[in-house]
């Protein structure tokens, strides 16, 4: 590794929004040929550094310096016009139209003014052919993977003479042989001289690829480091700082408490529970008092699965009993009826009401079970609001407040305390943990086995099989949209077993 | 921030600034504007007038306030308006005693069922079908003239029924009814939707559609239940314009009401994409839409040339209203505030 | 732990017929069915005459269809459209009558509709209001402009104008083209290779796509966004010339609720509101399809003038609804 020249200079960037120093004087400095990590925690701001260098956002001050010159980009398309381009973690392209006119939208061959459309697909050919991607080029964008449209995002990124390229979390949705085939591009593109800025959660991913990192922490430059200079150790140390003590608690504290007793007649029981297109029929048993955790790939069926339990999604297949009695959850709200809740994996989308206050957000499940006509009394609302703050402790500690406003671990929590306002029998929990802060993802844990502990069932997803492994009494391991099998949790269950059942199929 | 920011920063700031200038601007071409009299014990005057005529508007724009606040909106309501006149006189037109309390009665209860079938039409195409509300009530507004032309057999009906009169131009308590029936409407609205959960659901329902299943809210019920609502109403308003003329005219009853209802929702501050509402909102909304259409008639101009004024004010609500402009008004005030405190330093 | 994340199995989906264009072959069915139906009640339904006047009642609806179309591809709307063909028509009968020539009246009345739409766009654009309230302030305002301008018909009788749109083609049994066709399907033409084969029109429907996705490929969202409106006023310009070259005259109440008829158009083409996903050649299908069903209710003669609005209103529905089972197929 040697020091290349500079292509991108970042000095003193600050970026304010109303009320929020988003960044604080931050530098950058990204080499030619060098694949370089930004790191930090949620709110580290290592978005709005991305967003400042592609003009997005105008710093607030600060120099942005790009081949020597300073440059103020307008906008993402101005960005690249120079060199900079930026692949997103939600793939932003256009999923109706083809291919080929993902990558050259903007930049096609045209000939007396009409897009020359064989001459398109010939280029947009030849660069998924430089990345080893292969798809019709004809062939409509939403027809892919999620995998496949970021490599056709990395292409259109290299239509125009690409200096710089910004890989933002782009690895969050791809299973191992895509990551490792990504990472087979950077290699590629490295060498070319592209300087890569990029941005990942998984620290195996950021020391196999990286040579150096530049380290955030709340809207603060921490330092540049040399990846094969910084232990592991430190760098969680560095990203975290204070709150490095949660990391500890995480070690030893949220774990199962005594498994479930033997025999008894389980809470909840689905069986031979499928839906076309979506899981193939599968059996589980929940007891009271029973984390169950669910292990699989991303895409396995994990999601779904959860989804046919609560109702969210109508089985077309299979029957459901609740205490030993068949009962029929056709939609969430009959789920609720039984005590059955669901907290999906995408808070935004799926969970929160943004413009709401978290009062209103927290109280909602409740309301709508007892129906528009009969509102829950004032006094009542403010107990339980106050109630799952404290014991939650959702910061900043305001009803009123909409809860857009709060940050992802507050949010997760908004949303857990509309669940456990409901006084759930089962609760599933789909990836309540995933992209929140550290300190918050131990109080969540921690939440689960006492929960189960006070005689719960839960059914626990993550996409982190030690957190899975942590917490469950028995983990269900699934595989492209099947059960394939069921660990009983004990100390001697160990990751290498959930890996090798998913890896196979089999029960070792 | 000091209170008058916080005034001028209000959501109702400038419509309720424009509903001001139009009021000043009438008072003083006519100072005979503002005056009420007491005739025969009723109330007289032009502001009385003008909330008469805005009564239906009101009526109609309270419906669509809550249809717009679940993500939807309802095309169809001045066809509701026309089929409400259509059914309700030509109910009291083949009555034996069109002047009778029951026939009148009969016709109301009628006109304002149909109007709730056609109502849940509405909410059935958007909640059951999933249709996009603009084109599901598009297919009423489109054919909803149509079959009131079928009720009135094409002719413009015509009757003589003094209590069914009463709802379009009687008094109560020297004030007249249909302002009577819009307060009314406008205070059960209120208390409907914020002593109730209604408001919160609705809401919840037009931010997040999907989390708001998934919570269990019965959206479905809910989306229906506002089409109904919306389409009552403008039976009610229907009835009304039927009774200031006592003709039911196919073709032209309530026409635009719909555009001049979402005009008004949008300049009371509920946005079109659904979400929070305000009724208060919706109320300055219809005042200034309707003393807009009061002054155009008061300074002599021809009428026709109404939608120029609507235009202009439509635009300068809006773009006051525009995150665009706020911003950069916004990025201003934090511009002078800075200089100011940078001044401050440099005299420290 | 990123190690273990997995395949998203790829969906299945059978590419005999790429379900973009069923919408479009709907109607054309619709179409045939109509014109089968037709043929065999009345006699003399399906000739040249009957045909070609399809096509010439409705000219100005083919190219406001076109540039709906535009619009509601990027998922947006436009209700201004039938008030500026009623202000384009006075205008043109306003400046006839100020005694200037066709050759700068012409330009000038399409000009117009540019200008309004340009407002619209703006308004949309620059100061985020919503495209169905930026369009209705344009529609009040293009009225009442119609209002100021000429409260009464005002006759059209320049000689050159007069020429223009009298001038046709006749050949074979009955069959007719007049210059008014002919503008409406050279539009119709150049809208077509404007969106296929344009950077502009594939920016149009990567908007359609998704705005926020559009904009983080950089391609420029503001001037499409505009500049859709701004063909939509266009073609509503050209779509008023067409109407004064039909009429003969400018009035005010002209295109009352032809907004609606172009919508309804675009709807019954296969193009969906959400933005995205259509073809012009489908709105001019749908264009024809309600000509179609007014000349069956004028065939069939019984039937009352308020029936046309009825059954366009339910085949309205029987697309929509049949769109929707397809686009429900899709998702789940």
């Amino acid at each position: 590794m040697h020091d290349n020249e500079a292509v991108v200079e970042l000095r003193g960037i600050t970026v304010e929004f109303p009320g929020v120093r988003a960044l604080d004087g931050v530098d950058l400095t990204l080499r030619r040929g060098e694949v370089h990590a930004l790191m930090g925690e949620n709110g580290a701001g290592k978005s709005t550094l991305i967003k400042a260098l592609t003009g997005v956002y105008t710093p607030t001050s600060g120099r942005v310096v790009v081949a020597g010159s300073p440059v103020a980009f307008t906008g993402p398309a101005d960005a690249q016009a120079s060199g900079v381009s930026t692949v997103y973690q939600e793939v932003n392209l256009a999923p109706n139209l083809t291919v080929a006119e993902n990558i050259m939208l903007g930049n096609e061959p045209r000939r007396f003014g009409a897009i020359d459309v064989r001459a398109m697909r010939r280029r947009a050919a030849e660069l998924l052919a430089r990345l080893d991607v292969h798809v019709d080029p004809a062939s409509s964008l939403g027809a892919h993977s999620l995998a496949v449209q970021q490599l056709v995002a990395i292409c259109r990124a290299l239509v125009v003479d690409c200096k710089v390229l910004v890989l933002d979390e782009p690895t969050s949705s791809l299973d191992a042989g895509e990551v490792e085939k990504l990472f087979t591009v950077m290699r590629t593109l490295r060498d070319d001289g592209v300087a890569i800025l990029f941005v990942s959660h998984f620290l195996e991913q950021i020391y196999a690829i990286s040579d150096r990192m530049t380290i955030l922490r709340n809207g603060r430059l921490v330092g540049e480091y040399r990846t094969a200079d910084l232990p592991r150790r430190e760098l969680v140390h560095l990203m975290i700082g204070s709150s490095f003590e949660d990391l500890e608690k995480l070690g030893d504290a949220p774990r199962r408490e005594q498994a479930a007793a033997d025999g008894a007649e389980p809470l909840f029981q689905a069986v031979a529970l499928g839906r076309k297109g979506s899981i193939r029929p599968f059996d589980l048993d929940v007891h009271a008092g029973e984390v169950v955790g669910l292990a699989g790939l991303l895409g396995s069926g994990r999601t779904e699965l959860s989804r046919l339990l609560t109702g969210t999604d109508r089985a077309d297949a299979g029957k459901v009993l609740l205490d030993g009695r068949p009962v029929r959850l056709a939609t969430p709200r009959a789920a609720l009826r039984r005590k059955i809740a669901y907290s999906s994996e995408d808070r935004k989308a799926e969970g929160l009401v943004g413009d709401l206050t978290v009062r209103e957000n927290i109280v909602l499940a409740l309301q709508a079970d007892r129906g528009w006509l009969r509102r829950l009394p004032a006094r009542t609302v403010d107990e339980i609001v106050d109630r799952y703050i404290a014991a939650l402790d959702i910061r900043p500690a305001n009803p009123a407040a909409l809860v857009r406003n709060l940050s992802g671990g507050n949010q997760q929590k908004v949303l857990l305390a509309r669940w456990l306002a409901t006084a759930p029998r089962l609760l599933v929990l789909d990836e309540p943990t995933r992209g929140i802060d550290v300190g918050a993802k131990a109080e969540i844990q921690r939440l689960v086995a006492q929960l189960a502990a006070d005689g719960m069932a839960v059914v626990f997803v993550s996409a982190e099989l030690e957190e899975v492994l942590r917490l469950s009494h028995r983990v269900a391991v699934l595989r492209d949209r099947v059960k394939v099998g069921e660990l009983v949790n004990s100390d001697d269950v160990h990751l290498g077993d959930v890996v090798d059942l998913i890896a196979s199929g089999e029960a070792s | 921030m000091t209170r008058v920011q916080a005034i001028v920063r209000h959501r109702l700031f400038w419509p309720v600034v424009a509903l001001v200038a139009l009021l000043v601007a009438n008072t003083i071409k006519n100072p005979t504007f503002v005056t009420l009299r007491v005739l025969d014990g009723h109330l007289f005057g032009a502001i009385i007038n003008l909330l008469r005529q805005g009564a239906p508007l009101l009526l109609v724009s309270l419906g669509m306030t809550l249809v717009i606040a679940t993500r939807g909106i309802d095309l169809s309501v001045g066809a509701v308006v026309a089929i409400a006149g259509a059914v309700g006189l030509a109910s009291v037109a083949g009555a034996p005693d069109p002047g009778s309390l029951g026939a009148v009665l009969t016709a109301f209860v009628l006109a304002l069922a149909v109007c709730v079938l056609a109502g849940m039409w509405n909410g059935f195409l958007v909640s059951v079908l999933g249709i996009q509300p603009i084109i599901a009530t598009l297919v009423l507004m489109t054919a909803g003239r149509g079959i009131a032309m079928l009720i009135t057999d094409g002719q413009i009906t015509t009757v003589t029924s003094a209590p069914y009169k009463a709802i379009g131009s009687g008094f109560w308590l020297g004030l007249p009814i249909p302002v009577l029936l819009a307060a009314a409407v406008m205070a059960a609205v209120a208390l409907l939707t914020r002593r109730t959960a209604l408001g919160l659901l609705v809401e919840s329902v037009g931010i997040n559609p999907e989390a708001s299943r998934i919570a269990g809210v019965g959206s479905r019920a809910i989306v229906w239940t506002v089409y109904v609502v919306c389409a009552l109403f403008a039976g009610l308003a229907g009835l009304m314009v039927s009774a200031d003329t006592m003709a039911a005219d196919a073709n032209n009853a309530g026409l635009f009401i719909e555009l001049d209802a979402i005009l008004a929702v949008v300049i009371g501050g509920t946005s079109l994409a659904g979400g929070k509402f305000s009724l208060s909102g919706t109320l300055v909304g219809v005042l200034v839409i309707t003393t807009l259409t009061v002054t155009v008639g008061m300074m002599s101009i021809s009428p026709s040339v109404t939608p120029l004024f609507k235009a202009v004010v439509v635009i300068a609500v809006c773009l006051a209203q525009s995150p665009a402009v706020r911003e950069r008004l916004a990025a201003r005030r934090r511009r002078a505030a800075s200089t100011a405190a940078a001044a401050a330093e440099v005299a420290a | 732990m990123g190690a273990l994340a997995g395949v998203r199995p790829r969906a299945v989906r059978s590419f005999r017929l790429d379900r973009r264009y069923l919408p479009v072959l709907g109607t054309l069915v619709v179409l045939v069915l109509m014109l089968a139906v037709g043929g065999g009640r009345y006699d003399g339904f399906v000739s040249g005459r009957v045909i070609s006047n399809l096509f010439l009642n409705n000219a100005h609806l083919v190219v406001l269809a076109v540039g709906m179309t535009f619009v509601i591809l990027t998922g947006g709307i436009d209700l201004s459209v039938g008030a500026v063909v009623a202000l384009s028509g006075i205008v043109a009968a306003v400046s006839f009558q100020a005694g200037l020539p066709a050759a700068v009246v012409i330009p000038l009345v399409v000009l117009v509709g540019s200008v309004i739409g340009l407002l619209v766009g703006v308004m949309v654009h620059v100061f985020g209001v919503q495209p169905f309230v930026a369009s209705l302030a344009a529609m009040f305002l293009a009225r009442g402009l119609c209002y100021v301008l000429a409260p009464e018909s005002v006759p059209i009788r320049d000689e050159s104008f007069v020429a223009l749109s009298s001038w046709s083609v006749q050949f074979g049994d009955g069959w007719r083209v007049t210059s008014a066709v002919v503008i409406a399907l050279v539009t119709l033409a150049v809208a077509v290779w404007v969106l296929q084969r344009t950077r502009f029109g594939r920016t149009v429907y990567a908007i359609g796509g998704g705005e926020q996705s559009a904009r983080l490929m950089g391609l420029p969202v503001a001037r499409t966004t505009v500049l859709v409106y701004v063909v939509s006023g266009t073609c509503a310009g050209i779509g008023g010339l067409l109407f004064a070259m039909y009429s003969r005259s400018g009035y005010s109440l002209t295109g009352v609720g032809m907004e609606l008829d172009a919508i309804a158009a675009v709807v019954i083409g296969g193009t969906l509101l959400t933005g995205g996903t259509g073809f012009v050649a489908g709105s001019l299908l749908g264009v024809l399809v309600l000509g179609l069903i007014q000349t069956i209710i004028t065939f069939e003669g019984t039937l009352s003038s308020w029936w046309t609005r009825i059954v366009i209103g339910a085949l309205v529905l029987v697309f929509v609804v049949l769109q929707r089972g397809l686009m429900g197929r899709r998702t789940t």
